[in-house]
């Protein structure tokens, strides 16, 4: 079997899986369960001064699919509400417990120099293996200066990133918060304050639905709501654009990235990995399965690996960075067009009515002698665009298939048909 | 998602209603809200196509899905007004869930759309009735018959504003639904509730006890009104042509389903103890299966061909089966012989087979005793004794309507069994009831 070993950021883990900064870790009790379960390490639940945040009643809301499973979470919960001291005594007495588990400490503390030198020292008295600066939590938090009101401003990033380092050994992963224009900007800043790694992405400001008889967003607390952090299997693609824009950026090189952001099974994992994360963080799949979820993550990760000869998480990690490119990189030439394989269709009509009304109107409907449509593609208007292999409620009944034999690469700099082209 | 429960036979019965609970229970709505998700909402639909009545199903199972349930059972009233009797009754498994494309090899599990009908049907509430009449024409039309097709035809001639009056022979509108159906297929008093749901637009008339050449004439009813409906079902039974056809234990299973769907307790059946049922249709499963829940013993179900030439769906014989009917195939009734006291005491079944294309006798003939034999061989149109009937132009023994529905009589259309037209379904009677309205209207407003 191939071998999970993880070392992010100087931090070894027996495998990649960490359960994320949340409330799953929020606790000896939940923690010790997990690395029972088989997590490879935990970023316990963000610590703050004394006295600890109160926290609501009504706290999570979620959307669903269509059979009921969740797939987008949303939280209005604050950092840990237990003391800073039981934290700290519990903290060391896991880590005594598991040495060879990662256990990354996040930490939230007013925006000024002493409250960080202060805390981070006192982190580092437990023998935790590593500092998670929570710059993210974008509920609650920033209302009083804390949070993504920090990790909103690159300056503030890098400010603390670097009292961070000043006043600790540990390593500092700086987490970083999706609530911006451009995370290339955060990252650098935590890369300028000496960050040994970032982790993203923290919450998406959100509001999951309305209650239509309370007119009132959920989670409800006595008939009035707030924005809270979403997270869940909708936002992976967009924790997957963010890393690779960092996995990417020529300044942030090398920056060790654990991936945060709807990761639920091997699969989410590997294309964190694939994309340049060293770790990958998971709340929303434990917080709706349990902490054994990870047997199922684990055994599927090392035996996809197995299956495409990768023996360790190196072998493949960042592979796909250097196919994400910008889009006037792309071969204009490449021309592909969609195939029904008139077997297997089950004549929904779907491909066709998308097609018809949204799209080219590239496909055709015949009706037959039984009663029955005929569905067939017309090459000639079809652009490759995918929606109908999308609609296609059927495994592989529509694939696209390659047209454009014998030409060569031609990005957009290159095309005639650019008007501010190399070309012209 | 397998929703079919063990066949509970209660034996011996104590509980008329404990004997009849559905045989497909309703959805719960967890059940309906996951099932509903697996509708791919296809479009130009199979299963539109495969429904006599053209429900929109995509659209009603899309509304359930978005908790929409007033606006699912819209969408299926506005295309059949007796939308919860079908969900209860059709042979779904030929019709709209045979066409589901979830059907196919690959998932072989259609969406549960008989189900689903009946969930938004049972479940939405209204208000008053759906539909809005339209402003009164002053046109007055007679529905002959309050079956599934008459009724269908009077709720929509209502709709459009004329006034409607029906005539019906028995003393209770509904039709099949109220004296026809299987008793674990339609339970409790549905078929008079649905019956009230219908005449509840307005402008209906219901006469019950008036039957057409009895207590009215067809010459009368052209002269009172601006057009008839004639919805007069098939009230002929099939006979076997037998000796001792008439004794005491012989029964036309239809007459035995009416008594028994009427039955308020027990003690008024004649329950037998060895009963042979006679033909290869629905009636002669549902007989059959009624009995064995009523207590019979023994139900042997008799049919001269092959499983594979039974009218009666794959899934009715299953149904059959799992009522621990057997189900003797390649045999024809050939005498009845009686007890001394009169009684059917044995049937004398003789084997047949194919032979050059020709069903023949075979040299055996089993001898089955038994108390009771019920025929269900076919129902036939009886004609009422009525001079302006025997005008009427029949077609294989019913009667025959244009593609409006007319029938050649001036202003007088038909539907439903009586005509030659279509499957004897319920879906298909309500769909002939609604056209016809169509082309009542159609003539109606054209005239004024």
């Amino acid at each position: 079997m191939a071998n999970l070993f993880t070392r992010f950021a100087g931090i070894e883990s027996p495998n990649p899986f960490w359960l994320a900064s949340a409330p799953p870790t929020d606790k000896a009790y939940n923690v010790e369960r997990a690395f029972e379960a088989g997590w490879g390490g935990v970023v316990w639940k963000t610590l703050g001064e004394d006295p600890a945040a109160v926290n609501v009643s009504s706290r999570y809301s979620a959307i669903y699919d269509a059979t009921g499973q969740v797939t987008g979470f949303n939280n209005i919960e604050l950092i840990t509400d237990r003391s800073l001291e039981i934290n700290l005594r519990e903290i060391e007495a896991v880590k005594k417990n598991w040495p060879d588990r990662a256990l990354v400490v996040s930490l939230m503390v007013p925006c000024e120099e002493e409250s960080w030198k202060t805390i981070v020292k006192l982190v580092e008295q437990t023998g935790a293996d590593g500092l998670e600066l929570n710059f993210g939590c974008p509920h609650g938090m920033p209302e009083r200066g804390m949070g993504a009101a920090v990790g909103q401003v690159p300056e503030f990033v890098e400010m603390v990133t670097r009292w961070c380092k000043t006043y600790s050994r540990l390593p500092v992963i700086v987490k970083l918060t999706p609530n911006i224009t451009d995370i290339r900007f955060s990252a650098r800043a935590a890369h300028a304050g000496g960050a040994d790694a970032v982790s993203l992405i923290n919450t998406i400001n959100s509001i999951t639905g309305i209650d239509l008889d309370q007119m009132v967003a959920r989670p409800i607390v006595d008939g009035k709501s707030t924005h809270g952090g979403y997270c869940g299997p909708a936002v992976k693609p967009i924790a997957l654009n963010m890393v690779s824009e960092i996995a990417r950026d020529p300044q942030t090189q090398g920056l060790p990235i654990s991936g945060i952001g709807g990761i639920s099974t091997w699969r989410d994992a590997a294309e964190f990995i694939a994309l340049g994360a060293g770790s990958v963080q998971v709340c929303t799949a434990a917080m709706v399965h349990g902490f054994r979820i990870v047997t199922e993550m684990q055994d599927g990760l090392s035996r996809w690996m197995d299956s495409k000869g990768y023996q360790t998480l190196e072998d493949f990690r960042g592979l796909a960075v250097q196919n994400t490119t910008d889009w006037k990189y792309l071969n204009m030439n490449y021309k592909i067009v969609a195939n029904i394989d008139q077997e297997s269709c089950i004549g929904c009509g779907r491909c066709y009515i998308s097609c018809e009304d949204t799209s080219h109107q590239a496909i055709s409907l015949t009706s037959k002698a039984d009663g029955t449509n005929q569905f067939d593609i017309i090459e000639a208007e079809c652009v490759g665009c995918n929606l109908c292999q999308i609609t296609c409620p059927v495994n592989d009944c529509i694939t696209m298939v390659r047209r454009d034999a014998d030409k060569p690469y031609m990005n957009w700099l290159n095309d005639p048909r650019n008007p501010h082209g190399e070309a012209r | 998602m397998s929703l079919q429960p063990p066949v509970t036979l209660v034996s011996p019965p104590q509980d008329i209603d404990a004997c009849f609970s559905d045989i497909h229970p309703p959805l719960t709505e967890r059940q309906a809200h996951l099932e509903s998700a697996r509708c791919l909402y296809c479009y130009d639909a199979p299963c539109i196509k495969a429904c006599p009545s053209d429900i929109n199903i995509p659209s009603f199972i899309q509304q359930i899905h978005s908790d929409n349930l007033q606006g699912a059972a819209q969408t299926i009233y506005s295309s059949n007004i007796l939308g919860g009797s079908c969900a209860r009754v059709c042979p779904t498994e030929v019709l709209c869930e045979q066409a589901c494309v979830r059907n196919k090899e690959a998932e072989c599990a259609p969406v549960l759309i008989g189900l689903l009908q009946r969930y938004a049907t049972d479940h939405a509430e209204f208000t008053g009735h759906p539909f809005d009449r339209a402003p009164d024409t002053g046109k007055r039309v007679a529905v002959v018959g309050a079956g599934p097709a008459g009724l269908s035809c009077a709720h929509r001639l209502a709709m459009k504003g004329h006034q409607v009056e029906i005539f019906e022979a028995s003393e209770k509108a509904g039709g099949l639904n109220e004296y026809g159906i299987a008793r674990y297929k339609m339970t409790n008093d549905f078929a008079a509730r649905e019956v009230e749901f219908v005449l509840g637009i307005g402008g209906i008339t219901l006469h019950t006890g008036q039957a057409l050449g009895r207590d009215l004439s067809l010459a009368e009813l052209q002269s009172g009104f601006d057009a008839v409906f004639l919805a007069i079902g098939l009230q002929g039974t099939r006979q076997l042509g037998l000796e001792n056809e008439l004794a005491s234990g012989v029964q036309n299973a239809v007459d035995y389903i009416r008594v028994l769907r009427q039955a308020t307790d027990l003690n008024g059946l004649n329950i037998p103890q060895h009963a042979v049922v006679i033909g290869a249709g629905n009636t002669a499963v549902d007989i059959a299966c009624q009995l064995r829940r009523l207590g019979c013993e023994e139900v042997t179900l008799a049919y001269r061909r092959g499983t594979e030439s039974m009218s009666a769906t794959d899934h009715e014989q299953q149904i059959a089966r799992d009522h621990q009917v057997r189900i003797k195939t390649w045999c024809r009734p050939e005498a009845i012989t009686l007890d001394d006291q009169g009684g059917v005491a044995a049937i004398h079944l003789r084997r047949t087979a194919m032979q050059g294309g020709a069903l023949v006798d075979l040299p055996h003939c089993d001898v089955l005793p038994c108390d009771a034999i019920f025929k269900a061989v076919g129902q036939t149109l009886e004609m009422p004794e009525d001079a302006q009937l025997e005008q009427l132009r029949l077609d294989a023994g019913k009667l025959a309507v244009d593609t409006r529905f007319h029938t050649g009589l001036e202003r007088v259309f038909a539907g439903g069994d009586c005509t030659a037209v279509g499957e004897d379904l319920t879906v298909e009677a309500v769909q002939q009831g609604k056209l016809a309205a169509e082309s009542i209207h159609q003539l109606l407003i054209t005239q004024a």
